[in-house]
């Protein structure tokens, strides 16, 4: 399994990872050995198997919905990289 | 000396009134103080915070109160959040970071009187098996100073290892606490998943991590994780199950119990030393009047592709959120699609990356049957195999690590090999059984070894009873690094 330079930058747009070209290199060999690796999987018939995305056997729990505390947006704020009153500010997203 | 004591240990001369918190906290201050600029086990260390929760525990303890917990010095890997102590993940993305709540594990310690010393170093996002991946620098390991100290929660371990601290909290996902307790000499636990609540640890692979302790011993951890397990209304995925005291039925022989053996875990390319020491040890355990029985765990092998994709994958979505937004490093591009993508170039290192993008390809259209869907249905199998296992035995007993600490450097070019060295750790997370790794041994250079008992899901009572009768036959875990 090879992956082309073309595939690395896509993967690195979905992703939204500023790759350096040096990077998009080491990646595009690092990840085709993993990949490789990986293709050992090929060699079990999993067909009727069912998936297993978690252990537990919970399902979706209901609890009463009453109102508590929040964090406080002062709080909150004091990590945002950039603030605007009582919100975040970020780039113009829509013109 | 005090930093050396175990936390029953300090819990008997606190309860004596032999010593305060105040005195046993400074005393592990001054020592790391001495010692951890050669170890670097602490991103951060809260003296002031600290010192003012001792001096309330000592009054607590004046006016009548105890707990196992009231005084005693822990340690918190950075990847769990404490109410306004920096939390960095390991990352450039998360500094300056100072989360505004606690984890519940990190509450129910504070519940209880304990006394937060500080974060400890970590592979960034907790991905990694050396510590090597940390944004800020390497960790030492306190019995070779050339060596890892393994990881994700290679800080805490050492820490551990060196007295700079009574007990610590690490996470697991794929080996991250156990086998960083196996290359320093400690005891680690990683709890059953759905044991310990997640709230507050900040989130790799979500269907994967559990907060686990790490301590001088059987005792101690087997009582930390039983502070911080149980049901969180904050956890979805937090299991009702009623805690037991762990430590109810410790006693010093092993009679009635079946310890299963997998050949699959004995392997071609594991070092010879690591086999015997273990090998010696379940010994000691049909010494102890366990029976001992071989089991076969087939799909084994690929745990380790299965975990390298579906890890990723869960990491590349949990990820997502560190754009630049809401907290950490913002590389404003003045616009937003090319603000993210700087960010995240700039903010994550090259594991990180390297799992980002390795995930987001697992995910991707036209790849997700043929990689994730198909890790999933193979962790099926895996699974599969402890079930059937555990229907012959009560624990399963095995090496935490192929090999002991590895030199720094020599596996940080090669993402396969530092891998590997995941190999024995890797299909419990997969599992959701628990695992708990405590010192059996050492190589010829003076080097830990750990042993590795699994127990079925939410079988850690029995896990951690085999493991108490081992540790009282031997004497391995009194052993310390010789650092001064």
């Amino acid at each position: 399994m090879s992956l082309t330079r073309e595939e690395v930058q896509h993967i690195a747009e979905l992703a939204k990872l500023q790759l350096t070209a040096e990077e998009e290199t080491r990646y595009q060999e690092q990840l085709s050995a993993i990949l490789d690796y990986a293709a050992r999987l090929n060699t079990l018939d999993v067909e009727s198997i069912p998936p297993t995305a978690s252990v537990l056997p919970l399902r979706s729990i209901m609890r009463e919905d009453v109102a508590r505390p929040s964090t406080p947006v002062d709080q909150i704020l004091k990590n945002a990289p950039a603030r605007s009153d009582d919100a975040f500010e970020v780039s113009v997203v829509l013109e | 000396m005090l930093p050396s004591l175990t936390i029953h240990g300090a819990h008997d001369k606190l309860a004596r009134k032999e010593i305060t918190s105040v005195e046993l906290t400074q005393a592990i201050y001054d020592r790391i103080d001495r010692v951890d600029a050669r170890l670097h086990a602490y991103l951060h260390l809260a003296r002031e915070s600290a010192l003012g929760q001792a001096k309330d525990a000592d009054a607590r303890r004046a006016k009548g109160e105890d707990t196992p917990l009231l005084g005693i010095p822990l340690a918190i890997k950075d990847v769990i959040c404490v109410k306004d102590l920096p939390a960095t993940a390991g990352s450039k993305i998360l500094q300056g970071f100072v989360p505004p709540y606690s984890a519940t594990a990190v509450d129910r310690l504070r519940a209880l009187g304990a006394v937060i010393l500080g974060k400890t170093n970590t592979d960034e996002f907790a991905m990694g098996s050396s510590t090597e991946n940390s944004a800020y620098g390497v960790t030492h390991n306190p019995w070779n100073l050339d060596r890892v100290p393994g990881g994700s929660s290679g800080g805490s371990a050492a820490a551990v290892a060196a007295d700079l601290c009574l007990g610590a909290f690490g996470s697991d996902t794929g080996g991250s606490v156990r086998q960083p307790a196996s290359l320093c000499g400690v005891v680690g636990i990683k709890p059953s998943y759905g044991r310990v609540s997640r709230y507050g640890l900040i989130a790799f692979a979500s269907s994967l991590d559990q907060i686990g302790p790490f301590a001088k011993d059987v005792t101690d951890a087997a009582m930390l994780l039983g502070v911080i397990a149980g049901h969180d209304p904050l956890d979805s995925t937090s299991m009702p199950n009623p805690v037991p005291d762990y430590a109810a039925h410790f006693r010093l022989d092993l009679k009635g119990v079946k310890v299963g053996v997998p050949k699959e875990y004995f392997i071609d390319g594991m070092q010879a030393e690591v086999e015997m020491s273990v090998r010696t040890a379940i010994d000691v355990l049909r010494s102890l009047g366990a029976e001992i029985r071989e089991v076969s765990l087939p799909h084994t092998d690929y745990g380790l592709p299965v975990y390298y994709l579906l890890a990723p994958a869960e990491a590349s979505a949990n990820l997502a959120r560190f754009d630049g937004v809401r907290y950490g490093l913002r590389a404003d591009r003045g616009e937003v699609w090319e603000t993210y993508k700087a960010t995240r170039g700039q903010g994550f290192g090259a594991e990180v990356k390297r799992r980002i993008m390795l995930g987001t390809y697992a995910l991707s259209a036209g790849y997700y049957d043929a990689y994730y869907l198909k890790a999933q249905k193979v962790r099926t199998l895996i699974k599969a195999d402890f079930d059937h296992a555990f229907k012959e035995v009560d624990v399963i007993a095995c090496p935490t690590a192929p090999t002991t600490a590895f030199k720094i450097g020599e596996k940080v070019d090669d993402p396969l090999q530092m891998y590997l060295s995941d190999a024995f750790t890797l299909n419990q997370n997969l599992a959701g059984i628990c695992g708990i790794s405590l010192p059996c041994g050492f190589d010829q250079r003076g080097l830990p070894i750990g042993l590795q008992i699994n127990g079925p899901a939410f079988g850690e009572e029995k896990m951690v009873q085999v493991a108490y009768a081992y540790e009282q036959a031997s004497d391995w875990h009194a052993r310390k690094p010789n650092l001064v």
